[in-house]
């Protein structure tokens, strides 16, 4: 088994001679740059082949004004052992463009991977291919935002309140 | 109200009152709070009804998760407008007569919270009765409001039926 993460990069890069775009190690932390179509065939890898078997976190952010493509999907993936240094942390990054906000789901490899697209498609409107049940997580399902956008405005009530006088009236009409 | 002790009537006397006054005076100091706490201002509640500053002192201690056994709302905490719906159909279940706390700045008036989910104050689906300002308050402070909704009652009370 390859323990530290030189070697895991190494060996992703090995595999994946086209999809890897960039690999970037700062302070520890390695960042792999892959490329939207490849995001799928390297998450299974990585966790078949290397033992990552626990998805952290997925994210997002968006770099409007900032730079194009203007999302970026980010996937923390963890690598648990009985040593310490066997403990391995790697980082994912997908670039989005706004064309086209559609990336392949890694809900086929991992599980727990559900709700956390889920909440980025909610957030930031991205779609995730072959995700078996995508639909809003955190906000009302009829929300028609993406608050954590960089060019929705954060005081803008207006959306909420539309699905909460909906959700009223639905309860007068359950009532009566 | 008044006190009849005379001994030609025999035993304790009576007492003479008007019935609205009786039911309000039996309604105030048995207030059944309903609990609706959402965030960290409810820990402060729950302070409230625990030993140290003992809410029974006040006839209010039998807190009700059911609102249909509940006379009082204390709302407490950040509500968010999904919430909001679920708030407002716990209260539509209390029955009348009912008294709403809105308790902490987040119920008053949005509280730190300027945002896209929460609620500006809950006055906007709730008639409040009494407003309790703080980030959370102390505990004194919703024994004061709960006091408050005591006067309240005894000043303009509620129909009988
Ligand atoms: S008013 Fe302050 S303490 Fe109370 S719920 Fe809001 S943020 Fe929490």
């Amino acid at each position: 088994m390859i323990l530290d993460l030189q070697s895991v990069s190494d060996s992703v890069d090995a595999n994946f001679p086209d999809t890897i775009l960039d690999i970037k190690s700062f302070r520890n932390e390695t960042t792999l740059l892959i490329k939207k179509e490849g995001i799928r065939e390297v998450c299974r890898y990585l966790k078949n082949d290397l033992d990552f078997k626990f998805i952290v976190d997925v994210t997002a952010v968006d770099y409007l004004g900032m730079k194009t493509p203007r999302f970026e999907v980010i996937y923390y993936l963890h690598r648990f052992g009985s040593e310490f240094s066997e403990n391995v942390r790697i980082r994912l990054k997908v670039e989005v463009p706004e064309v086209d906000l559609r990336v392949l789901s890694v809900t086929p490899v991992w599980t727990g991977a559900n709700w956390l697209e889920r909440e980025v498609y909610d957030l930031f409107g991205i779609e995730f291919i072959g995700h078996p049940d995508l639909r809003r997580i955190l906000m009302p399902e009829e929300y028609d935002a993406h608050p954590l956008r960089k060019d929705f405005d954060v005081r803008d009530r207006e959306a909420s309140k539309r699905c909460f006088e909906r959700e009223l009236k639905e309860g007068e009409d359950g009532a009566s | 109200m008044g006190l009849n002790a005379n001994p030609l009537l025999g035993g304790d006397g009576f007492i003479t009152t008007k019935l609205g006054e009786f039911a309000n005076w039996a309604r105030k100091n048995s207030l059944w709070p309903m609990p609706f706490g959402t965030a960290c201002c409810a820990i402060e509640m729950m302070g409230v009804f625990a030993s140290r500053f003992d809410l029974s002192r006040f006839g209010a201690e039998v807190v009700r998760f059911s609102p249909r056994q509940a006379d009082l709302m204390i709302v407490s905490g950040t509500i968010t407008y999904k919430m909001a719906s679920v708030c407002r159909k716990i209260y539509d279940q209390m029955p009348e007569p009912k008294w709403v706390i809105a308790m902490g700045s987040c119920t008053c008036g949005g509280g730190p919270f300027d945002s896209y989910a929460v609620v500006q104050g809950i006055d906007e689906f709730l008639p409040v009765d009494v407003y309790v300002g703080g980030c959370p308050p102390r505990p004194e402070a919703l024994i004061d409001a709960v006091m408050k909704i005591q006067k309240k009652i005894e000043m303009q009370g509620a129909p009988i039926v």
